[in-house]
């Protein structure tokens, strides 16, 4: 029994560790460099190099999403996503539903293929071997456009901190000056609702919840931001969640760490200045 | 064109819900169900390409039990041309559903498969790229903006923004949220759409679940917080939990 960890980014190759220790296992890591090619190629690439392992595992995210079930097909793999603890080799828990439940899931066959959720992994079991990925298949998409979101701030996912705004933050002016602003003064990355990007306010690639980004920063900062079932299914692994909403009533203060009853747009400017 | 979209019967993803007692599944008693919402923005994409070019036809699928009818008949009302329900009670994994939908494409030759990046139950985000994988398709998954010409072009979304993939046909694309708004569908429309055919069909798959569901049960909830007073308050509040310097 041995796992594959495949990293898509600097920061995933650690998380290996994490999964290897829970898994009681020793792992490999497979880098996949920024210039990976599409999918059809990549997940044969990797499938490859998984001959061998009884598990191949990724950090959670669009990019291993796409991939990583491609490589469970081209395996005939058992495959679990969004894997938030480990039982043993071949039992699992997951969220399920927005979160609104957890579901503990046997795998039946070998290999395995598992995307997992790095907060709940803590150990720092190190990699026998750290190789890049070399064979690439021909492509048949071929990717004709890039557009990154720019800026310094950290990446979502990986914050220490995050700021999150919602749509009473009116406009993408008001939301970078304010969402945008705090983030900055904390080191943090902005998020966003669902409601925030489908009305504008904020990039798509922002959007933290269910079907978003899935967050586990230190800090949570939720301004303006009611606390819907799909919203908080982004963000319950945080270690610290501060709500700050002028409405008493709103649920999000029924799970927020710190509540502030407040309008953000006179809490926020004394907060920043507090730091 | 044949675009073949893929839709799953799902609890209202609005619904609150509960595991059973035994933890042996969901409680579903008295829940309503619907397509899976990326299910339908796939349809509602299949349909405004067909009606921007009349020789695209539209082919809904589901497998389950004979209730998934109510979710095909409304794919109708949308606009597919024609549906199949692909009859049975077995519990299907992804691996399965990508076997199952293999065989009904084999049959079909569809130039596009469309359907949502993941289902609102389970959560997954596996099948489309599972399917792609034994079709040996290219794949665009978490697109944003289709585009049908003698290629599709499709712009995805990624972890730092979005990019655009030309894929050759046939090709697999799976929906994001923001692809389109699906229309809305009055009851006279889904019973006008009853007279679209709807062909029903025993399954051909022959392996086996990969995985089990041992149990389902609720998270453990977050202890409760506190309100606090004022801006300073909540400062100290956070130097206290060493989560702010």
């Amino acid at each position: 029994m041995k796992l594959l960890h495949v990293a898509f980014g600097a920061s995933d190759a650690d998380s290996g560790g994490g999964l290897a220790s829970a898994l009681g296992m020793e792992f490999d890591v497979l880098e996949i460099g920024s210039d990976a090619p599409p999918a059809d190629s990549l997940a044969k690439a990797i499938a490859q190099r998984a001959q061998g392992y009884s598990h191949v595992s990724a950090v959670s995210s669009m990019q291993s999403k796409d991939v990583m079930a491609r490589v469970a097909g081209i395996l005939e793999a058992a495959m679990v996503t969004d894997v938030i603890q480990v039982d043993s080799a071949t039992v699992f828990k997951r969220p399920i539903v927005a979160g609104t439940m957890v579901e503990t899931v046997e795998t039946l066959v070998n290999p395995v293929v598992l995307t997992f959720r790095p907060a709940g992994f803590k150990g720092r079991a190190s990699a026998g071997s750290s190789t890049a990925i070399v064979s690439v298949a021909p492509e048949k998409a071929t990717r004709i456009s890039v557009s990154a979101r720019g800026g310094s701030r950290p990446d979502l996912t990986q914050a220490k901190v995050v700021v999150s705004g919602g749509r009473p933050l009116k406009d993408a002016a008001t939301f970078e000056s304010v969402i945008g602003g705090l983030a900055d003064a904390l080191g943090g990355a902005a998020g966003a609702t669902r409601a925030a990007v489908d009305s504008g306010i904020a990039a798509n690639e922002l959007q933290v919840g269910q079907t978003g980004k899935i967050v586990a920063p230190d800090l949570y900062i939720a301004a303006g931001i009611s606390g819907s079932t799909q919203h908080m299914a982004g963000i319950k692994d945080s270690k610290v969640i501060v709500a700050i909403n002028k409405d008493p009533d709103a649920p999000i203060f029924e799970f927020a760490d710190f509540g502030l009853v407040a309008d953000l747009f006179e809490a926020i400017p004394v907060l920043k200045s507090k730091i | 064109m044949l675009i073949l979209v893929p839709v799953k019967r799902v609890i209202d993803p609005y619904a609150k819900v509960r595991p059973l007692a035994d933890g042996s599944g969901i409680d579903t008693t008295g829940v309503k169900f619907e397509i899976n919402p990326f299910d339908e923005i796939a349809l509602e994409e299949a349909v405004r390409q067909k009606e921007k070019n009349p020789s695209v036809e539209v082919v809904a699928v589901s497998i389950g039990a004979s209730e998934c009818e109510e979710q095909l008949r409304k794919a109708l009302a949308i606009g597919a041309d024609r549906a199949i329900l692909i009859e049975t009670t077995n519990t299907y994994d992804s691996p399965m559903v990508a076997e199952e939908l293999r065989h009904l494409i084999e049959e079909l030759q569809p130039s596009v498969v469309l359907m949502g990046k993941q289902a609102t139950d389970d959560d997954n985000n596996q099948a489309g790229q599972m399917l792609a994988a034994k079709l040996d398709w290219p794949q665009a998954t978490f697109a944003s903006k289709v585009d049908l010409g003698s290629s599709a072009k499709v712009t995805r979304e990624t972890d730092s923004g979005e990019e655009t993939l030309e894929l050759p046909f046939p090709c697999l694309i799976t929906t994001d949220l923001r692809l389109n708004e699906p229309r809305y569908i009055a009851l006279p429309g889904i019973i006008k759409a009853r007279s679209k055919p709807l062909d029903r069909r025993p399954p051909k798959v022959t392996s086996t679940p990969k995985t089990r569901r041992v149990r389902v049960e609720s998270p453990p909830p977050r202890a409760a917080g506190i309100k606090v007073g004022s801006v300073d308050e909540l400062v100290a509040a956070l130097k206290d939990r060493g989560v702010l310097a």
